[in-house]
């Protein structure tokens, strides 16, 4: 597996894209930083960054590499490795270079700007939120053969996920105005990785003081260790689940 | 018959000159049963002058009602034993200096106070300390009080209730100058006060207000400090309150603002700095309020005005960094609204005049959003919303076209607030 793992590792290297998304990420957050002259307002805009390039470039980078290795994992097949350890190689190598990436890029100025608490949080939610869109991404291209069909569903589950959900829930609030919706809507919230990133890093940002009552409850779940514990536990069931079921389907997956 | 009057004038100049020469000082002393400041009050005439040397003194509750001056050597405390009120004047023409009050009793009934004065007129409190008193001083009936360079500061004591630093009720020309108060409910507290002038005060970390106004009309406030109070300064039910030059900086949490107008008119708001509020100016019922020359920065909402207000005027402030510049909950109508600096501008500046060519929206499609349904503060930061924004800001259609700074400022405006 350590040598599937090195092959893959070293052709993403070679690929030089994931290098240009690491100077492009590391451009972003340096900018932003020397632009802002509050640490607090930068942190917010690197975050709007954050929200929509990362799970961008982890997504559609890992859809597009997994279909063009198709023949190399065919070829792996043929030898005597498990299916289970040439699947796990190909993600782990994957998630790796965009965790290293992300750290490299957005980790490091944040470390120097930001304040270490909220730096911490933010690179470790990051890391986090590039490697569910690795597994999802695992997921798309497991689900069909057609490179085509599988791009443009991994675009479609982006465009879910950073623009589409948070419509939709600024449409339930409207509709459910009348209730006391705030404990649904955390439940909610939890649908979302990017959502539940971006509220985590807001409530550290003492933002939550505007969110009146809902603050008070979010504040409440998520605010507390448990409450970190907790949210972090969904992020990581969000690698999880996509990725669990995609090793399942490429197991059985006549190639 | 000339000098029969020379002669008596003389007689009577001597003895207005004797008099005035033979007032008294009477030392009171801790620790000798004979010189208490209980006896030293008691043997005091008018215009005698009590001096309480330094130490400790529990007296229980000491009361003045001569026209003596009370002056601390080394602040000599008294000391109430969280059971008394330290001291309670009752008369006209009192100076009290240099004396600290502490462990003043507390009561959920009365209004127990380290310094009580009641129906007097012309003091000076001056250069005393108080430490971990219910009420600092209470002034009910006065007039023409002076409290100047007096520390207050409670909460020490864990479990004994709060109450307001200096608590007046009912007086008039007051001038309250250079005090700090701290850890007290509501730092100053003025209800029925008019006419009153407060200055270079410091109120930092009172549980409740920093200053609190109720039907207090005609007073005026400038350079004073309000700090990480729960809110910086509520204004309600008065008229003609002029607030000039004032720092409210960090009341932060779910219910805070550096001010609040409630049901207040004819106010003018001018040249004050508000940094990190989560509501700076929050107003609800205030007519003819007149908002001008203020810096609001880093600040939850800057304004966050009720549709229950008429005739307001913003203009020539400065709106830095501020998470929602205004608010409000329905059709609200100002009066005016004109250059000002908004950071959020975005328009340009053809004929370099330095005020903006295009008029800017300040009222954001996501404050009016979050009026209405507050949990969708939730999405804020989020994409989906920046550009529903954006778009708005464009072609506003939800959001009032008359809230709109038709001069907006190109560069901030530079103020100096001494």
């Amino acid at each position: 597996m350590i040598r599937v793992l090195k092959y893959v590792a070293i052709d993403i290297l070679k690929n030089k894209i994931v290098i240009a998304y690491t100077i492009i990420l590391a451009l972003f957050s340096w900018s932003v930083f020397s632009l802002e002259d509050n640490a607090a307002k930068g942190i917010l805009s690197l975050l709007n960054v954050i929200l929509l390039t990362v799970p961008l470039v982890s997504i559609l980078f890992s859809t597009i590499y997994i279909y063009n290795s198709n023949e190399f994992i065919e070829l792996l097949v043929s030898h005597p490795v498990k299916r289970n350890k040439i699947w796990t190689a190909l993600f782990t190598g994957l998630s790796l270079s965009m965790v290293a990436a992300y750290i490299i890029g957005a980790g490091i100025p944040l470390l120097i700007f930001a304040d270490f608490n909220i730096a911490i949080l933010m690179i470790t939610a990051g890391s986090l939120l590039s490697v569910i869109f690795v597994a999802v991404a695992f997921l798309c291209s497991i689900i069909t053969r057609d490179k085509a069909k599988g791009i443009g569903l991994s675009i479609m589950l982006w465009l879910y996920f950073a623009l589409l959900f948070d419509g939709l829930v600024l449409f339930l609030f409207f509709q459910f105005a009348d209730y006391p919706i705030e404990k649904i809507v955390v439940a909610l919230s939890a649908l979302s990785p990017i959502d539940l990133f971006r509220i985590l890093v807001l409530l550290k940002l003492d933002v939550s003081a505007m969110m009146g009552f809902t603050g008070a409850v979010f504040q409440d779940i998520f605010g507390s260790t448990w409450g970190l514990v907790f949210s972090f536990t969904l992020l990581a069931l969000w690698v999880a689940i996509p990725f669990l079921i995609s090793l399942r389907m490429f197991n059985r997956k006549d190639l | 018959m000339g000098r029969f009057y020379i002669a008596i004038a003389v007689v009577f100049i001597a003895t207005f000159l004797s008099e005035k020469t033979l007032a008294n000082i009477i030392i009171a002393e801790a620790g000798n049963s004979g010189k208490t400041i209980a006896n030293a009050i008691q043997s005091a005439q008018n215009g005698d002058t009590v001096l309480i040397k330094s130490g400790i003194y529990k007296e229980q509750s000491l009361k003045l009602k001569k026209s003596i001056t009370l002056l601390g050597e080394n602040l000599p405390v008294i000391d109430g034993e969280n059971k008394y009120e330290n001291l309670t004047v009752e008369h006209d023409s009192v100076i009290i200096k240099g004396i600290k009050f502490i462990n003043s009793g507390s009561s959920n009934f009365n209004d127990i106070a380290a310094l009580t004065i009641q129906n007097s007129k012309h003091l000076l409190i001056e250069d005393c300390q108080f430490e971990n008193n219910f009420f600092g001083i209470l002034s009910m009936n006065c007039g023409y009080i002076t409290y100047n360079n007096n520390k207050l500061s409670s909460g020490g004591i864990k479990g004994k209730p709060l109450a307001n630093g200096i608590h007046c009720w009912k007086s008039n020309h007051l001038t309250i100058t250079n005090n700090t108060i701290k850890g007290h409910r509501d730092g100053i507290y003025l209800e029925f006060t008019t006419q009153s002038k407060f200055e270079n005060n410091r109120s930092i970390k009172n549980s409740r207000y920093g200053m609190h106004f109720m039907f207090s009309h005609d007073n005026f406030y400038q350079h004073n400090e309000f700090i990480a109070n729960g809110a910086g300064v509520a204004v309600m039910y008065s008229k003609r309150v002029e607030m000039r030059y004032n720092l409210f900086a960090d009341s932060w949490g779910s219910a805070a603002y550096g001010v609040l107008l409630k049901e207040i008119n004819d106010s003018k708001i001018i040249g004050n700095e508000f940094r990190g509020n989560t509501i700076s100016i929050f107003a609800d019922g205030a007519n003819r309020i007149e908002i001008y020359n203020n810096l609001f920065l880093k600040g939850g909402w800057a304004l966050k005005v009720n549709a229950s207000c008429a005739d307001m005027q913003v203009n020539g402030n400065n709106f830095i960094g501020n998470t929602f510049d205004i608010a409000t909950n329905g059709g609200l109508k100002m009066k005016s609204m004109n250059a000002n600096y908004w950071d959020k501008y975005e328009g340009y500046d053809l004929n370099k005049d330095k005020v903006g060519d295009v008029p800017f929206h300040p009222l954001s499609l996501f404050s009016v959003i979050v009026e209405k349904n507050p949990p969708a503060m939730l999405l804020y930061r989020s994409f989906m919303v920046s550009l529903l924004d954006k778009s708005e800001r464009v072609l506003p259609s939800i959001t009032p076209d008359n809230i709109v700074d038709n001069h907006p400022q190109m560069r901030p405006y530079v103020y100096d607030r001494n």
